[in-house]
């Protein structure tokens, strides 16, 4: 009997041997009826009705897969395409999520919201949904990603949500994650905790993958419509991998279809310098959930690095463990020099500034045309626009805005 | 320690916080106090059920450079020796370095150290079911949690599991001090009484003789995290000796353990 890898997880939370729920007993019961809860939504049609409503009319979906016909020729090779989640209302897929768990949130008569935040954009997302269900909002954000991210923070806040600096720790997206799941802690009975990546305990990677799987599915009927087949290469950059999942997912039993997942190489390969987990991770536990995690012999996490703050991880999403392990999808590394060329190329050539996290994605795809055929089409997930990052960029190329 | 009629006391302290010899010498201080049990904490880097005192104490020990395999090995010399003798060791440790680590290993090592027993805060009863067959294969006790939000049935499935004790956290949160006790611990102690004849031991919030007189009568224990842990931060303060600090978390223990008889 061959195994269907699009039918993960079981019903405690297992892809192979990942994901599971490694959490204080107190949160135990909250997930459980979350997942009761979840599962009851999907098959609800009037929640599915009015999600697909929202998609529509507020976020602006179906976005365009969008054929790069300069960069294509720049690259030379295999036709590069672009499915344009920077095009979302607040410029990245993270907004298919929070509106999806924002009214589950209602659904389960809660009206509070608290969520962590890397790159600014899954806070702003959870901010902006929030604020259309009249939500109270509290995002964790390390101190050094608020130094990064200001315009995101000012965002925020302008939408009505608390942003709660983290100073434990690395000060990043992993110092955040924990504490919100001790906000989460001593108040998950009024509160629901909207994680912003396929990562946590059951049903969070479930649940997140599929609420971004709206990016795979759009992006098989429009490459069907478009080129009158699947696409021979679908790439997609991967931090918790949320936008990765989603566009993976629906392409999962495709055989013929070539998955790449992109993670964050950083300076390189040394422990400290990359946040390239699924390169250099062992097994073990983290935030909730078993899979590949950048750590010391003893289990301790390891410090990461990545230009990129939404890349900026140490674990990685227990579906990707189990892909990783099937073989189904390959994973690769890209170093914060080759992310600053995509991105410079990609605005150069296409007049699209992406951001710092898809330009990953995007720099793998510049080398795979190179080596593809003509009549290949490799499609590469856009999945946040850079207006966050260009200050960054800009100081480290040195220049004054 | 009920046919005594008191309560047993059961300090933590965060192991390699500053350093391995520091916790050594709190280890004979406490159990010169007479205290029953002592918690040890293993440093991790990600803590998710420990308020903020907590968490700092585990970042001053990896801090220092804490490994697994040292404790091991400074317990094992401890318990050796003839001058010392220490009550039974619990440890409270993550899934995370247990697995890492290699849980046969874990396992084996922690027993060969001394530990009589471990605490794995986030491997909730539903995963702990191949786990607790290794802990007793071990010799090791794995004490399960039970928190106000656990629902009665989830509970039942739990004790089952469970040996040693039952660990009752009193409040829906994290670790750390906190002024009252919850009023609906005595119920929840209560019926947990019903479901199980393994000794009750409450955690979380507990800093006060007081406190201890709230549960005296319905739980068999309590232990005390984050009102002992906050004060190895004073070992970093050159105003007061390493001495001072050790005799003041004595002077600590002994008026605690005054109180277990009430
Ligand atoms: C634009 C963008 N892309 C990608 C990511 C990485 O997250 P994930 O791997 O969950 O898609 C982020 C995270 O903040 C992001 O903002």
């Amino acid at each position: 009997m061959t195994t269907i890898l699009s039918d993960v997880p079981d019903a405690s939370g297992r892809f192979g041997e990942f994901g599971r729920r490694f959490v204080p007993e107190t949160l135990m019961h909250a997930l459980e009826e979350l997942t009761q809860e979840y599962e009851k939504a999907k098959q609800d049609e009037s929640f599915q009705s009015e999600l697909n409503d929202l998609l529509k009319h507020y976020v602006g979906r179906p976005n365009p897969l969008y054929f790069a016909e300069r960069l294509t020729k720049h690259c030379g090779g295999g036709k590069i395409y672009f499915k344009r989640e920077d095009l979302n209302h607040t410029g990245a897929h993270k907004i298919n999520n929070t509106i999806g768990q924002a009214l589950l949130t209602v659904r389960m008569g809660k009206k509070r919201v608290i969520a962590e935040t890397g790159a600014g954009q899954h806070g702003v997302a959870s901010a902006v949904a929030c604020a259309r269900f009249g939500l109270e909002c509290i995002v964790y954000m390390g101190e050094e990603d608020i130094r990064r991210q200001k315009l995101n923070v000012f965002n925020m806040k302008m939408m009505g949500a608390e942003v709660r600096a983290v100073t434990s720790g690395s000060k990043t997206l992993r110092d955040a994650v924990n504490d919100a799941m001790r906000d989460w802690m001593s108040s998950v009975e009024s509160t629901h905790y909207i994680i912003g990546s396929v990562i946590g305990p059951h049903p969070f990677p479930m649940m997140v993958r599929d609420f971004q799987s709206v990016i795979g599915k759009e992006t098989r009927a429009q490459c069907l419509e478009q080129t009158g087949k699947l696409p021979d290469q679908v790439i997609a950059c991967v931090g918790g991998g949320s936008n990765s999942a989603g566009m993976f997912y629906p392409f999962i039993d495709d055989e013929s279809v070539k998955l790449i997942g992109v993670e964050a190489g950083g300076r390189g390969p040394e422990p400290g310098e990359h946040a390239s987990t699924l390169s250099y991770g062992a097994k073990g536990v983290l935030h909730g959930s078993f899979g590949y995690v950048l750590q010391d012999s003893d289990g301790q996490t390891q410090d990461v690095h990545s230009i990129s703050a939404g890349l900026d991880y140490p674990g990685v999403g227990p579906e990707h463990s189990y892909w990783k392990d099937s073989g189904r999808v390959n994973y690769t590394a890209i170093t914060d020099n080759e992310a600053l060329e995509g991105f410079q190329t990609m605005a150069k050539q296409e007049g699209i500034i992406p951001a710092i996290e898809s330009s990953h994605a995007i720099a793998h795809a510049m080398k795979v045309a190179r080596e593809a055929h003509s009549n290949e089409t490799i499609v590469v997930c856009l999945s946040g626009r850079g207006d966050k990052d260009v200050n960054e960029v800009a100081r480290l190329l040195g220049q004054e805005i | 320690m009920s046919s005594e009629g008191r309560m047993a006391f059961m300090p933590f302290i965060t192991a390699g916080d500053p350093d391995l010899d520091t916790t050594v010498a709190v280890l004979k201080e406490l159990a010169n106090c007479g205290v029953d049990l002592i918690e040890i904490g293993f440093p991790y880097s990600d803590p998710i059920a420990d308020g903020p005192v907590i968490q700092e104490s585990y970042t001053r020990a990896l801090n220092n450079h804490f490994q697994v395999h040292e404790l091991f090995d400074v317990l094992k010399s401890l318990s050796s020796d003839q001058t010392t003798t220490l009550p039974p060791l619990v440890g409270m440790v993550s899934y995370a370095i247990i697995f890492r680590y290699g849980a046969e290993k874990f396992l084996n090592e922690a027993s060969a150290a001394g530990f009589s027993g471990l605490i794995v805060p986030d491997l909730p009863g539903d995963e702990a079911l191949e786990f607790s067959q290794k802990t007793q294969l071990a010799n090791l006790d794995l004490v399960q949690l039970v928190s106000p939000l656990t629902p009665e049935d989830r509970t039942k499935r739990i004790v089952q599991s469970a040996s040693g004790f039952i660990y009752c956290i009193s409040v829906a949160g994290t670790t750390g001090v906190r002024d009252e006790l919850p009023a609906e611990l005595t119920v929840h102690l209560e019926s947990l009484r019903q479901l199980t004849d393994l000794p009750l031991a409450v955690g979380f919030g507990i800093s006060k003789p007081e406190h201890v007189d709230t549960l005296r009568g319905k739980a068999d224990g309590f232990i005390i995290g984050s009102a002992i842990v906050k004060q190895f931060a004073a070992f970093s303060d050159s105003n007061q000796t390493r001495e001072e600090v050790i005799s003041s978390i004595g002077n600590y223990a002994t008026e605690m353990m005054s109180a277990t008889r009430g």
